[in-house]
């Protein structure tokens, strides 16, 4: 039951995989704003690099998760996705059909429709002066979609299929009257009345308590095989990645550093990025010396993304940097099945020693010392 | 009662120095020096650790404290909040103690009093709240019956505090070494200069370049203004810091970052910590008891491997297996169905009883007493008193099982509950 779901899926409509979305070559640079002066001479500050040309395709019906520490990208991932940011260049595909020029409210009606986002933040994301009915239905009411009466039933049915039974007791209220889980049960209610496709999902437990995430988290796969919705799941936790998805994307400063099915990226990272991550991912076990000892803490914080390293962008902070990784960025490498990892380290399909321990007593490592690592003393 | 500057550097002892020149090489402890020294147990090199570093502080005990009496003692400790539609029993009935050197993990849902408890020790409570009952002994000083003027000799040169958020808890227009050497300052009366170097020297001991105290909290990252607020903790060399939600708000990376500082300091400096956290691996990480908290009473409480390997409380195994763990199988999540109960009128019983898998007639009736079984103890009926206190496993129904198709949820699952 490892990787349940996209079995399914893949086996069901045989291969190759239904690609429901595809971003290729997606980039998004934003504009340092200098000031006034700058401005009226139209001299440019320089850019931040939030997305900087990423592959991804998200598959019917599966759930993909993209981590990444903040300013990684990951949010700006799914703002392009949803519309919400236009990207700078790179093309975006929607079930079969280039979507990557289209732009306005009316245009835009029933992509909108099949693709929806989940916030945060339910504190924010909710009007503390509408009721819940209205909050759910506006989306309707905007779009105008259905008589009235349709839309009531529309917003009952969607409450109730976020868990909110009977619909009746919670339309009438309002936000500051339900519990954290309660208000993103509602935050869901509000996307699935468009009876969308896709769920583009920001951290959407990540404000809460565990036992209540749990219940979210079990209510988000449930309705994926209720109403074969797929999932794009943006997370900082790479646990909580690990628990829900069929495939996770790794970000780091704008790119996709490794990319595969969740058990494979978990257990054999091939990224020296994904393999720091997973060993300083916090676990309810308490740690024994050899588990702390073999722990890799990174040195340092992300850069930021106006001033993106030359060659491999994680190189400054890479226990295993050599050379090349100074000057020349790696692309992602095919390492097998359907693991990609951008990693010279992994050219070839080479897996990466896997002794982060052995940062202190180097260890030599055939695939390291081929192409003249230099491994810190 | 001056300081110079050179003394400090002394006094805070090489082992800092090291471990600062040991952060900046990039490179985790080695594994050798671990596996040696894991022999004796975290605890007992802690707490000698601290009797040694003792002398180390400028300044004495407070003259009340009473030798031998444990650093911290708290005895049924009650909060309560006043609210127009009720009084919330915050905290109900909270006993700990903390040792010298020790590490005690506080966890526990939203609303079960974990922060409270914490604010209750020194009295920095909102204005509607109110110790009604218990002691605080501070070493062998009962805090409850301090007066607001004689607590200020305890706040911050004893017990100080890193707040969760650290952007709202620092001064935005005020520079960072300024807002460290303030209580230096105020609270141990030294002069302008002396005060502003020790701030430097402790942002240094945290990991912050000594020149970017001159940086005003906006321009320092998350991760920089957390060491910011642990360095202005540690300003007065206090015996207890609590840390109330210190890495919560952090990436990944730069939790383990703070999570090793904070065992460094602990080692090196011999603090006690507190930490307050609803995130079960950060306790498991840095403490070595750990206390679980529900609806205002311990549920639970013992060391870390009792706590975290063999959980006797249903509320504490249940907890833990709703926490996702990356080394364990996938799916593996459990639902507690039910949310925590109003504490304005909490259940006459047990208070997890409502939600409990093996409630019995007793639990909704009687409060069950807290038992002490070897190193741990804990408050539920399926432990009375005279009885073993071997662990008794709660069946886990609805799990979201590695054995459960994900697809097509079992026909047996009972329909998810909402909370009322």
């Amino acid at each position: 039951m490892s990787d349940g779901g996209l079995a399914k899926t893949a086996d069901g409509t045989g291969s190759p995989h239904d690609v429901l979305y595809r971003l290729q070559g997606m980039k998004v640079h934003f504009a340092v704003r200098g000031g006034f002066l700058d401005t009226i001479l139209r001299r440019s500050r320089g850019v931040i690099r939030a997305v900087d040309g990423i592959d991804l395709e998200l598959r019917r019906g599966e759930v993909l998760a993209l981590v990444g520490e903040s300013g990684s990208g990951k949010t700006t991932t799914g703002r392009v996705i949803v519309k919400l940011t236009p990207q700078t260049d790179g093309r975006l595909t929607f079930d079969g059909k280039d979507v990557t020029d289209l732009w306005g409210t009316t245009a835009l009606r029933g992509y909108r429709r099949r693709i929806q986002l989940i916030f945060q933040d339910p504190y924010e994301t909710l009007n503390p002066k509408q009721s819940i009915n209205d909050f759910v239905m506006e989306p309707l009411v905007v779009n105008d979609i259905g008589a009235p009466r349709d839309r009531q039933a529309a917003t009952f049915a969607a409450l109730e299929a976020a868990g909110l039974r009977p619909a009746s007791d919670f339309a009438f209220r309002f936000p500051h009257e339900l519990s954290g889980g309660q208000r993103q049960r509602v935050v869901i209610a509000g996307a699935l009345v468009m009876d969308p496709e896709v769920i583009v999902a920001d951290e959407p437990v990540s404000m809460l308590d565990v036992s209540i995430r749990t219940e979210l988290l079990r209510l988000m796969l449930d309705l994926r095989a209720e109403r074969g919705l797929t999932y794009l799941f943006i997370t900082h936790d790479l646990s909580l990645a690990w628990v829900i998805a069929d495939r996770i994307a790794v970000m780091y400063l704008g790119k996709i550093m490794e990319i595969g099915p969740a058990e494979q990226v978990i257990r054999s990272p091939h990224n020296p990025y994904t393999q720091a991550l997973v060993s300083v991912s916090p676990t309810p076990e308490p740690p024994t010396p050899g588990e702390r000892a073999k722990r890799t803490i990174l040195v340092g914080e992300t850069p930021d993304a106006a001033h993106v390293p030359p060659g491999c962008r994680f190189h400054p902070r890479c226990p295993y940097a050599f050379d090349r990784c100074r000057v020349e960025e790696p692309p992602l490498f095919d390492v097998g099945g359907g693991q990609s990892a951008a990693c010279w380290l992994a050219e070839g399909g080479r897996s990466l020693p896997v002794l982060p321990h052995r940062i202190q007593e180097p260890v030599p490592s055939p695939a390291a010392t081929a192409i003249g690592a230099e491994l810190p003393a | 009662m001056s300081v110079d500057p050179r003394d400090l550097a002394r006094s805070t002892d090489e082992a800092l120095v090291d471990a600062r020149l040991q952060d900046a090489t990039a490179v985790p402890e080695s594994s050798a020096a671990d596996v040696a020294t894991a022999k004796r147990s975290r605890r007992e090199r802690a707490i000698e650790a601290a009797l040694q570093i003792r002398g180390r502080r400028q300044w004495a005990p407070p003259k009340q404290a009473k030798p031998g009496a444990p650093l911290l003692e708290v005895r049924d400790l009650k909060t309560y909040f006043r609210l127009e539609s009720g009084t919330v029993r915050a905290v109900d009935g909270v006993s700990f103690q903390l040792d010298y050197g020790e590490a005690l993990g506080i966890v526990g849902e939203s609303g079960c009093g974990k922060t409270t408890t914490a604010l209750s020790l020194v009295q920095i409570l909102p204005p509607n709240a109110r110790i009604v009952g218990g002691e605080v002994n501070l070493m062998g000083i009962d805090l409850v019956k301090k007066t607001e003027n004689q607590l200020r000799r305890y706040r911050w040169r004893e017990i100080s505090i890193v707040f969760q958020g650290a952007m709202n808890a620092l001064n935005p227009v005020q520079r960072v070494v300024d807002q460290i050497a303030e209580p230096i300052e105020q609270r141990l009366g030294e002069p302008k200069a002396t005060a502003r170097a020790k701030a430097r020297a402790l942002l240094e001991v945290v990991g912050i370049p000594k020149q970017r105290g001159a940086a005003y909290p906006h321009e320092l990252s998350g991760g920089m203004r957390q060491r910011a607020m642990i360095a202005m903790a540690l300003a007065c060399d206090p015996a207890i810091v609590i840390g109330d939600e210190p890495t919560t708000a952090l990436d990944v990376m730069v939790q383990a970052q703070i999570l090793e500082l904070l065992e460094r300091l602990r080692r090196d400096l011999g603090l006690s910590l507190i930490l307050i956290t609803h995130d079960l691996s950060v306790v498991a990480e840095t403490c070595d008891r750990a206390l679980v908290m529900y609806a205002g009473r311990v549920a639970e409480e013992g060391a870390i491997g009792e706590i975290f390997r063999r959980p006797r409380h249903p509320y504490t195994q249940k907890l833990l297996s709703s926490f996702p763990n990356i080394r364990a199988d996938r799916r593996t999540l459990e639902v507690i169905p039910g949310s925590p109960p109003d504490l304005r009128a909490p259940p006459p019983g047990c208070r997890f009883a409502p939600r409990c898998t093996f409630a019995m007639a007793v639990c909704s009736e009687v409060v069950p007493p807290e038992i002490t079984f070897g190193d741990v103890r804990v408050a539920c009926h399926l432990y009375p008193p005279g009885s073993d206190g071997a662990q008794v496993t709660v069946p886990r129904p609805n799990a979201i099982g590695a054995s459960v198709p994900l697809v097509e949820p079992p026909p047996d699952l009972p329909p998810m509950e909402v909370p009322a």
